[in-house]
């Protein structure tokens, strides 16, 4: 529109104060009546997330620190209190060979949180390489990670991985760091396109910003702006994607120990655990549901804690949703 | 139509990219691929194995001739039950394996799909509406803890307790629709179930948030001063252009709603995709496994195709947007 | 359903035969949103009457709680996080402590609301036929043919050309000022005796603003419908209302019928609005006045007159004393002013003001806008 013009039509328009220069009251009844109770309540950490919070430390303590611990070894047998439920020296009860499901349980940890937390760092550095390299540079290089992750995405989640681990470690005398490797490669492997994506969206979104025009503008290299300007503001939604990924894992390494391609049954995991007391629940007499509700329980409240944790971080760094 | 005709075309090289990736896999087998196959196969047997395998040829050869097979209904060869005797027939084809297989796997998982959308609609209305309320917190606490729980612990306990304790139905097995409706939902009812349960939760969070924001629209305020009832502006006026995300995201959980059912069908025991897929694991058949992978691929692909197709049915802004871009 | 109905012969019966009373009676009406910071009151202690066929026209700057006031007469703010006091009679009827579902009688059919903005207060999903003819199907009870015909109606009389096809298109196909016209169309579908224009034109290009203004006018005449027109343009109702309420931090502070509110205004807030509106007479770079300064914080505003912090003719006694709502010597006419435009007293405390080199008092005189931008800097 030439200059004049939007000058007269100005003229013509009955200037009010509030379009005269003075700055407006920003009190309209909309945004005063707008629930954002819920964010503000999800974002403080609050009770909640405070008892969520404790349970990982203490969970990845006791897995960590299981050999230190006062409790009998997960492989040690007591015939006389078999199949029994909790009581006082056994407080989660025994499994029907008289394995004190305390210790398997915590020495359950140890290979569910490993596998869960190698694969997610590993989809994290992968994922969040290629998204940054994506969502930065954009152009052909995007547009062909994408059809890359697309494809990936095509494949359901659990078969990808069961197909890789189907390939290099089924075959039923594996070792199970052979095949805790090769459950982390595969795990890994499949939450790199879901990563890759997230962190993508979120460095295109960072990379529009001012600043990082700005430094391109004073001639900042690339990687620099990437590792000092991008990076960081993208690191929120990478931890809480960690967060929700390491839950999410610990599920999955459940449903494949249920296909019989978990962690193998000589050392306890979550999954096989729940994977080897399916035979108990079979018994129509004398069945031993703690070898299921142990392992279940550890299972959810890990998981309900990694959840809220991620909704926490979420919610204070503003993460979208969008790009999920 | 343009842009429908480029959406079938990318979602054509997805297809193929996902094709080659697991066409590859039997390249990956370390050592002979024959022996896993078919362990008890004399030397001949495997030479005469790899020749219809096209293991001899080149990859991009093989995965041609597969591409033409399965065109042609050949989805190649399960050597996995009588071992590999006959020297050229094949004992058992994948292709009749699966014509039984999948269609118990898709009355599962739109069992699963439409019992969650049921139940996760109204409780999404509802709470958007009473946002705040206790009632609203109850239910959102309620799901929040829903999604911590693993579908197969669900299935187990849901086996142990209604099926083996309670007998109220058998904790395994699958009956035809044709052959007894009764049971057939009885049969499926447990495993429908424990599949449905984590999506509800997932479904009525999403339609809550969006529709809350919708509340908030102009257009609901003038529904309002219209003097419509609640349930009328709620259902005809808000839940419409709520509930787009929540259809993408019914699309992307299908997905999720596979891999739950491989692991779903195989507690069970239906015998469906899932239980086809863990058996040609176990028993090492990766001719077979390539195209159950390829299937379920296709299958996903096309559900988001619909899913793409179903926004412009609701959504009339971008029916013509497309039609004018 | 058929309490619904029995009701609404009820009021056609009564609005049948001529009466005496008010149509639309507000007292003091006060409404308050919680916040975070405490209690935002946006309307204070509101009152006026409406009576059948007449046009009152609500003046005020954004956040002066003309928008809310309109909505809180309606009932159509949320329960939760809105306090609200006062009376509001509908035909004599106290209708500010209705239900939702009692007020569902009145909304629609009794009183209706225009928008502000055509471009959200339509429903993107449903077409334009439906969302006329949803309310005749709820509220009269037509069939579908008839719901059709009064809707094709309702829109050749509000103006839209091809009103047939507009009907199965939606809302998106159509320009803003046409979609304008089909809210109309909407809020005057049942009948409505009182119709809220909020903001009606403010979202719309120059050249439709005339339009819709017009055609707003031409139906209150027609249906002799009451019609509250809600404006931050003086400009705007000049012509059109019978009365001006002039409403600053939720107080109405100046109220008359229209030519008297023009030919003796006495609030100095007043007069600071009628300055800003560019007059044609004027040469067309000379600057408008404005009043300087912002509106004051709703969760706390000043103690004494509201307006006092911006007012050119502010003294010792408005900054610490509310002044109260009095009647001018013109019978109608109310001002809440110690210091009133048009009078001595006025003359005498702006002159001291000048003398004393107060900014607003120097903007107001000289129109000068550094001033006011200085009178901004000190609020």
């Amino acid at each position: 529109m030439p200059e004049p013009l939007a000058e007269s039509a100005k003229a013509a328009e009955p200037a009010t104060p509030v379009e005269a220069g003075v700055q407006p009251l920003v009190l309209d009844p909309a945004p005063a009546v707008k629930p954002t109770v819920e964010k503000a309540a999800t974002k403080k950490m609050g009770i909640v997330g405070w008892i969520a919070l404790i349970w990982i430390i203490a969970i990845f303590g006791a897995a960590i620190f299981a050999p230190l611990l006062p409790i009998p070894k997960p492989t040690k047998t007591f015939l006389l209190h078999a199949g029994e439920g909790p009581q006082l020296a056994h407080p989660l009860g025994l499994d029907g060979t008289g394995q004190d499901m305390f210790s398997r349980v915590i020495w359950g940890a140890r290979a569910s949180l490993l596998v869960s937390v190698a694969s997610v760092l590993f989809g994290l550095v992968g994922g969040g390489v290629l998204g940054l390299i994506a969502g930065y540079y954009r152009g052909k290089l995007d547009t062909l990670l994408s059809y890359v992750f697309n494809t990936f995405l095509a494949i359901p989640q659990l078969v990808l991985a069961l197909a890789i681990i189907a390939v290099f470690a089924s075959e039923p005398t594996v070792s199970v760091e052979k095949r805790e490797f090769w459950l982390v490669v595969s795990i890994g492997l499949v939450s790199i396109p879901i990563i890759g994506r997230i962190t993508r969206a979120s460095t295109l979104a960072w990379s529009q910003r001012e600043f990082v025009l700005a430094a391109r503008s004073m001639g900042a290299k690339n990687r620099r702006i990437i590792v000092r300007d991008v990076l960081p503001n993208v690191m929120p939604a990478m931890f809480s994607i960690a967060l929700l990924g390491i839950a999410v894992v610990i599920v999955l390494e459940g449903g494949l120990s249920i296909l019989g391609v978990g962690v193998p049954s000589s050392t306890p995991s979550w999954g096989n655990l729940i994977a080897t007391g399916r035979n108990e629940l079979t018994k129509i007499v004398g069945a031993a549901p703690q070898v299921i509700f142990a392992p279940s329980i550890a299972i959810f409240s890990t998981v309900l804690s990694l959840n809220y944790l991620g909704d926490v971080v979420r919610a204070r760094f503003d993460v979208r949703e969008s790009a999920l | 139509m343009r842009a429908v005709l480029q959406r079938i075309g990318q979602l054509g090289v997805v297809l193929v990219l996902v094709t080659l990736f697991t066409a590859f896999l039997i390249d990956l087998v370390p050592g002979d691929p024959t022996i896993p196959l078919a362990p008890f196969a004399t030397t001949d047997q495997r030479a005469q194995m790899k020749h219809e395998l096209h293991l001899d040829r080149p990859f991009p050869e093989r995965y041609a001739e597969w591409v033409n097979g399965v065109v042609h209904g050949n989805f190649g060869c399960y050597y996995g039950t009588s071992g590999y005797t006959a020297a050229k027939s094949c004992p058992d084809s994948v292709a009749d394996r699966a014509k039984d297989a999948l269609p118990i796997s898709l009355l599962l998982m739109f069992y699963a799909q439409l019992l969650a959308l049921i139940i996760a609609i109204p409780l999404g209305v509802l709470t958007a509406y009473r946002a705040g309320s206790l009632l609203d917190k109850g239910i959102n606490t309620a799901a929040f803890a829903l999604l911590a729980i693993p579908n197969f612990v669900l299935a187990l306990v849901l086996a142990y307790y209604v099926g083996t304790k309670a007998g109220w139905v058998s904790p395994t097995g699958y009956v035809d629709f044709g052959q007894s409706p009764v049971e057939h939902f009885q049969q499926l009812a447990l495993p429908t179930i424990s599949l449905a349960v984590g999506q509800v939760a997932v479904y009525m969070r999403l339609l809550r948030s969006d529709m809350i924001a919708t509340l908030q629209e102009d257009f609901v305020t003038m529904a309002r001063a219209k003097g419509l009832s609640s349930a009328r502006i709620l259902w005809r006026h808000a839940l419409r252009p709520s509930s787009l995300t929540l259809l993408t995201v019914a699309g992307l959980n299908v997905g999720t709603l596979i891999g739950g059912a491989v692991v779903i069908e195989n507690i069970f025991a239906i015998h469906g995709m899932g239980f086809l897929i863990a058996d040609a694991i176990f028993r090492r058949q990766y001719v077979a496994l390539q195209s159950y992978v390829a299937i379920i691929a296709l299958g996903y692909v096309a559900v988001n195709f619909l899913v793409d197709v179903l926004y412009t049915v609701l959504d009339p802004r971008i029916r013509h947007a497309r039609a004018a871009g | 359903m058929s309490p619904l109905r029995r009701r609404k012969e009820v009021t056609r019966t009564i609005s049948a035969r001529p009466e005496a009373g008010h149509l639309l009676e507000i007292t003091d009406l006060s409404t308050s949103f919680k916040t975070p910071r405490g209690l935002a009151t946006a309307v204070n202690n509101v009152s006026f009457v409406l009576d059948r066929g007449k046009t009152l026209g609500i003046v005020g700057e954004s956040g002066s709680g003309k928008s809310v006031l309109s909505r809180s007469i309606m009932g159509l703010l949320p329960k939760q996080n809105v306090v609200r006091d006062g009376s509001v009679r509908f035909e004599g009827t106290e209708i500010s402590s209705l239900s939702n579902s009692a007020m569902r009688q009145y909304w629609g059919t009794e009183m209706a609301m225009v928008f502000q903005d055509p471009m959200t207060s339509l429903n993107p999903v449903l077409k334009v036929g439906r969302q006329i003819t949803e309310s005749l199907h709820y509220h009269l009870d037509m069939d579908k043919q008839q719901a059709h015909d009064t809707a094709l109606a309702l829109l050749k009389s509000v103006g839209i050309p091809e009103a047939e096809r507009r009907l199965s298109e939606y809302p998106h196909q159509l320009s803003g000022g046409m979609r304008q016209r089909v809210v109309i169309a909407i809020a005057l579908a049942c009948g409505p005796k009182v119709l809220f224009a909020d903001e009606p034109t403010t979202a719309l290009d120059v050249t439709v603003q005339a339009q819709i203004l017009n055609l707003l006018q031409q139906q209150q005449r027609e249906r002799d419908m009451a019609m509250i027109l809600v404006t931050h343009d003086l400009g705007v109702v000049a012509g059109r209302a019978d009365e001006i309420a002039v409403m600053y931090s939720g107080q109405i502070v100046e109220r008359a019928p229209t030519r008297t509110l023009f030919a003796q205004m006495r609030m100095p807030y007043t007069e600071g609005l009628l300055k800003s509106i560019p007059k044609l007479e004027q040469p067309s770079h000379s600057r408008l006045q404005i009043i300087g300064g912002r509106p004051p914080d709703l969760v706390a505003p000043p103690p004494g007159c509201k307006f006092a912090p911006r007012c050119p003719y502010a003294q010792e006694k408005c900054h610490s004393e509310e002044p109260p709502l009095v009647e001018a010597e013109t019978p109608g006419h109310y001002f809440k002013c110690w210091y009133p435009v048009g009078t001595d007293a006025g003359k005498e405390a702006l002159e001291r003001n000048l003398a004393a080199g107060l900014p607003q008092a120097i903007a107001a005189v000289a129109g000068d806008a550094i001033a006011a931008a200085k009178v901004e800097l000190a609020v």
